[in-house]
């Protein structure tokens, strides 16, 4: 299984190809369109803030190869985000598959932002995503922005207020936490991703 | 809502973890991948590996042990020691941490905060403060690694942990110098001051000698998340002791 990485500039993606290694992918960051094409798996990452992830992916071509991805396609973090039509973050027009405006998470004297820790996720419907996994589950997450829950979400998280934990429309996946670093839960997760037969 | 999060810390020196009292006196505690293992087995919510003595010597902390533990784990790894250049963030990250926690580079060149924040993203950014108190004043120390070089700096911690939070950190860790390796809590009045300043999280450092001194941080100083590393190394509790103990009092945790 070949999985390409998009690489969208500085962050913690060698955590992500790490944990696609432990479950025996071959995993390449690449910004090349067509080693995107060609993969049998893409996972798009978590990394900076939407406006400027939007740029690298324009400057860099990328937008077209991702969007006719044929085969599954995983958000992770701010790679969830992305998939929506736009962004608070940076006023940032997104990818747009996925209906809905990503918005800041509000801070209040019990709630520092970012949300950033273990919090249980609600399973909404089921999916190839979420198989093996259930209401309660931990993931672990750190973000500041939050898309919304719609008939999309396939899992939601509650932070003040509820969002989407992980989206599914067509062959486009995401997850708001990091199922890099979510224990068991999170490589069953991406096991499921790996293993979805197309 | 999200669970307190319970964090071990691996002091690293010459490629070994150690445990000292009070920032000195450091004895051996074995080897890090081992320790890593064992408290992501035992359900640490996160590691923290730290080299001690990097900042203190002028080097950073080395790659390859780094990518040795990151591509074991399955949970955060935040990395502190040395980091003074936005290249040195950068290897960490590239290397498999999520986190790379800065502290006497920090002090010395708070614009640091930004740069990173602004390139990596503030998630990726904590801030680490070493503070003790001086005639009834907290102050942030710098290269509190070794106490050859150990020195108090002009700054007040708390105004301090404000500034890295306006500079762009995502997470500000507090080691609190005094109640360090005592064994007798955390200094929850320190804590408790620190995080009714901040909007970001606040993790506790410093002083845990049994499962109770982390119901009562969480309790009395409503910390995100509380860090210990002796308690842990010499079995005297396990990370499952500690969940159990803060779970039973009616706090969230992940068990």
């Amino acid at each position: 299984m070949t999985v390409a990485v998009v690489n969208l500039g500085v962050g913690n993606t060698a955590s992500i190809i790490f944990a696609l290694e432990r479950l025996g992918a071959k995993a390449q960051l690449t910004a090349d369109a067509r080693v995107i094409s060609d993969a049998e798996r893409v996972i798009l990452p978590g990394v900076g803030a939407a406006a400027f992830a939007m740029r690298r992916m324009e400057a860099a071509g990328l937008r077209d190869a991702i969007l006719n991805f044929p085969r599954p396609l995983l958000g992770v973090c701010l790679g969830q985000q992305l998939l929506f039509e736009r962004s608070e973050e940076g006023a940032a027009a997104c990818l747009g598959v996925i209906p809905g405006e990503v918005t800041r998470l509000r801070a209040a004297a019990d709630r520092p932002i970012p949300h950033m820790g273990w919090s249980r996720l609600a399973v909404a419907r089921s999916h190839p995503l979420t198989e093996g996994v259930k209401s309660g589950d931990y993931c672990y997450f750190v973000h500041s922005f939050a898309a919304p829950v719609n008939d999309n979400a396939v899992a939601s998280a509650e932070y003040g207020a509820r969002f989407a934990a992980m989206v599914a429309r067509e062959n486009f996946w995401g997850c708001q936490f990091h199922p890099e670093r979510s224990g068991a839960v999170g490589a069953r997760i991406l096991s499921n991703f790996l293993a979805f037969k197309c | 809502m999200v669970a307190k999060r319970i964090i071990a810390c691996l002091d690293i020196r010459g490629g070994r973890v150690v445990k000292g009292v009070r920032f000195s006196d450091h004895a051996d505690m074995g080897d890090p991948l081992d320790l890593a293992l064992r408290y992501r087995d035992e359900g640490a919510d996160e590691l923290v590996i730290y080299d001690i003595t990097a900042s203190a010597e002028a080097r950073t902390i080395d790659y390859l042990w780094l990518a040795r533990i990151a591509r074991s784990l399955d949970i955060p790894l935040c990395v502190a020691g040395g980091v003074r250049s936005i290249e040195q963030a950068i290897a960490c990250l590239e290397n498999g941490a999520d986190k790379v926690s800065i502290n006497s580079p920090a002090l010395s060149r708070p614009e640091f905060i930004t740069e990173l924040a602004d390139i990596a993203g503030s998630q990726c950014v904590v801030v680490g403060v070493d503070s003790r108190s001086i005639d009834g004043v907290w102050r942030a120390y710098q290269f509190a690694g070794d106490e050859r070089t150990i020195r108090q700096t002009e700054r007040r911690t708390l105004d301090w942990i404000m500034e890295a939070e306006a500079r762009g950190a995502g997470e500000v860790v507090v080691n609190c110098m005094d109640s360090d390796g005592v064994r007798n809590g955390f200094d929850v009045e320190q804590l408790r001051a620190a995080r009714a300043r901040l909007t970001i999280p606040l993790v506790a450092s410093g002083g845990a000698g049994a499962p109770q001194h982390f119901v009562d941080v969480f309790e009395k100083a409503d910390v995100s998340a509380a860090l210990a590393a002796g308690l842990f190394h010499r079995r005297e509790a396990s990370v499952g002791d500690v969940k159990r103990a803060v779970s039973a009092a009616g706090i969230e945790v992940r068990l």
